[in-house]
């Protein structure tokens, strides 16, 4: 884990002291409402439908035990007892009260935590592979190289007031667990023939009205340069970024509009006046954030077979864990999606609970996953009956990763001011109806949002549903197709939208006809639908 | 059509709606202002003590009044998935 030095920590109190002030100043009538609501945005505080909602940012999703606990603790004494884990591995707080905000940002700075940088147009959170140190199929832990990112893009005054927000996801795999097409700008490790580490760069990608995948604009870009090559990026969109126009504001629009060859030469260009400028940190300074995020002492002679003779732990074992690197270990996703429950919400006791376990079994730290998830990255295979346990005992072990019911949903209109549609139930329904099947389903990825902004990853769902609209009432529309992995493809409308009940429905007439098609049982919904197209699908719906 | 302000409380966040004197968490309290809204809002705005207020459009109903749009709706009850936390103001169901 990634531990504050003094200047990280002098940069957060100093935050949490200038927020203290103009809090004090606005509830004095001070300062005015216009003047104050980009300074609370700065910090993360959203007004929303039933009060604040506050988002503290979660550098690549990784938190230990303590920061965990903070967050428990937040949960009790600031909200009602939860929190809501999202797909950019944050963590929102959705009943906050502006008087409050100074302590409970103390609170956080504590810990090292913060909320600032998630909201406006700057570069927000860095997200990474949930897996990261763990997965045995990376070439290296991307989250050094993410810390790296943090650490230039926090308060960098030249992109604090980007053309508009800016998403950076980096990965050490080719298995793509972070989304890296479908962010501003994607890093994914890879290594040269001489088998040093780089990084494949791609830009442009994002979901919202205009869905794009990114583009690779550089195949091979050694570490030692990629901090002056990322400001160079991020000095061209700068520049040339479609201020006049919010819809068009984000850097895809301007590398389709320009096409990546010539986006890429542009940056290329810019490079060149970057680099001399010595922004890149000596190899030394790359080693030391490194020697951070070394993992846990792992035993060697921790055993790989255990009993699996209970059925159940031995379904939750097959389905929600991952392979490690090394012999004995395994990786644990705890589900957040109980059907029925809502998804990404956790309570205040089960964030103690998750927060003992990994100080006890898994290292010490916890990943957050934009599927929001939850996983435990060093896990004894040994110590997973007893982890299984206690899960079973705090209704946290649904055995259903990446399954029918592990919905992603934004909070939609139940929450948030931007919501044409509720997206919660309609993951609810869905979940509790499929449940039963999601065994014989296999893979399959419903990711559902409540407005064409896209936070709940619609266009990137094997079944996506987008609530919009019509007429002052809500209905939903239905796509087919999506996918953010390492194949990654945007989802297509299938026809007419849905109410809620319907839209229920219709999901159910698209897997019974999927089963119908599919050439093997193993054969997954979206290959079936890749191999047969979206015609089949549409009659069993509307036909 | 009857029409009711609302807003959110600087301090705390809550939604308000507007009771005739005073302000109210609960939506049974509203009084309608029909024509006088505008008027209202500006001479509550310059305050600076209720963020986002608007002018609603409303039905009477037996129970009181309903928020023609579920948004607003949802703003008189509370989330829709967590009927723990409903005010009382109009059932559950009523989003
Ligand atoms: C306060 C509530 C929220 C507001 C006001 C909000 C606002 C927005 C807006 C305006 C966009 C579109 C950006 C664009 O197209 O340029 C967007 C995109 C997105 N948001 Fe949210 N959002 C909220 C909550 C969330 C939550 C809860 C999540 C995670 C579950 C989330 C994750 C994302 C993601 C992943 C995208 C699409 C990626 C992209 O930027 O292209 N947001 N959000
Ligand atoms: S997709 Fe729309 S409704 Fe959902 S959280 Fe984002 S802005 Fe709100």
């Amino acid at each position: 884990m990634y531990r504050y030095d003094e200047y990280d920590q002098a940069v957060v109190d100093a935050r949490v002291a200038e927020f203290r002030d103009q809090v004090e100043r606005r509830l004095k009538n001070e300062i005015s409402e216009e003047a104050f609501k980009p300074l609370r945005l700065m910090n993360g505080l959203y007004l929303q439908l039933h009060a604040y909602m506050l988002r503290v940012a979660i550098p690549y999703g990784t938190v230990d035990s303590r920061q965990m606990r903070m967050l428990a603790h937040i949960a009790r004494r600031y909200d009602r007892g939860y929190g809501h884990f999202t797909t950019r591995q944050n963590i929102q707080y959705n009943w906050m009260k502006l008087e409050e905000m100074p302590d409970l940002l103390a609170d956080l700075a504590s810990v090292e935590m913060h909320a600032f940088q998630t909201s406006g147009n700057c570069i927000r959170n860095i997200s990474s592979d949930q897996f990261a140190a763990a997965a045995a199929d990376e070439i290296a832990d991307p989250r050094p190289y993410a810390e790296l990112l943090r650490q230039w893009s926090t308060l960098h005054p030249e992109f604090s007031f980007l053309p508009r927000k800016f998403k950076i996801a980096v990965t050490g795999s080719t298995i793509d667990r972070a989304a890296i097409k479908l962010h501003d700008i994607g890093l994914e490790l890879v290594q040269n023939e001489a088998g040093e580490i780089g990084l494949k760069v791609l830009v442009g990608g994002g979901m919202g009205r205009t869905p794009m995948l990114g583009h690779v604009i550089r195949e091979y870009l050694p570490v030692a340069d990629y901090l002056s090559y990322m400001e160079a990026i991020l000095r061209v969109y700068n520049r040339h970024g479609r201020r006049d126009n919010i819809y068009k504001a984000r850097i895809k629009i301007l590398v389709n509009d320009l096409g990546p060859a010539e986006f890429a030469r542009q940056v290329e260009e810019e490079w060149a006046l970057v680099k001399p400028l010595g922004l890149d940190p000596p190899p030394s300074e790359l080693a030391r954030i490194a020697a951070h995020f070394a993992p846990p002492v792992l035993d060697a002679n921790a055993p790989v077979e255990i009993d699996l003779s209970n059925p159940d732990f031995a379904n939750w074992v097959a389905v929600n864990t991952h392979p490690h690197k090394a012999p004995g270990y395994t990786i644990v996703t705890i589900s957040l999606k109980a059907p029925g429950e809502i998804p990404g919400d956790a309570s205040a006791d089960q964030m103690d609970i998750i927060a003992d376990l990994a100080q006890r079994y898994a290292g010490d730290e916890i990943r957050v996953t934009h599927a929001q998830n939850l996983v435990l990255p060093h896990v004894r295979r040994a110590d997973l009956f007893d982890l299984w346990q206690v899960l079973v005992s705090a209704g946290l072990a649904t055995a259903n990763l990446d399954r029918a019911s592990d919905i992603i949903s934004c909070p939609g209109l139940d929450y948030c001011t931007l919501a044409n549609a509720r997206s919660i139930p309609i993951a609810q329904k869905l979940a509790v109806k499929l449940a039963p099947q999601e065994a014989d389903l296999g893979e399959l990825k419903i990711k559902v949002s409540g407005c064409i902004n896209g936070c709940g990853h619609h266009h990137a769902g094997h079944i996506g549903i987008l609530g919009v609209d019509r007429k002052g009432e809500e209905n939903y529309q239905l796509l087919l197709g999506g996918s953010g992995a390492e194949d990654a493809t945007l989802a297509k409308i299938l026809g007419p939208g849905f109410d809620e009940n319907g839209i229920v429905t219709a999901v159910e007439k698209v897997i019974d006809r999927y089963k119908t098609l599919r050439a093997d049982p193993a054969e997954r919904f979206l290959d079936t639908y890749r191999r047969v197209g979206a015609e089949p699908f549409k009659e069993a719906v509307y036909g | 059509m009857p029409r009711l302000l609302t807003g959110n409380r600087l301090e705390t966040g809550d939604v308000l709606w507007w009771a005739g004197s005073d302000w109210s968490l609960h939506i049974r309290d509203a009084v309608a202002v029909d024509d006088d809204g505008e008027a209202l809002i500006a001479r509550l705005a310059p305050q600076e003590r209720i963020n986002d207020l608007v002018l609603i459009d409303v039905d009477p109903t037996p129970d009181g009044w309903r928020p023609r749009s579920t948004r607003e709706r949802v703003r008189a009850v509370g989330p829709s998935v967590r009927p723990d936390f409903a005010l009382p103001s109009l059932p559950v169901d009523a989003i």
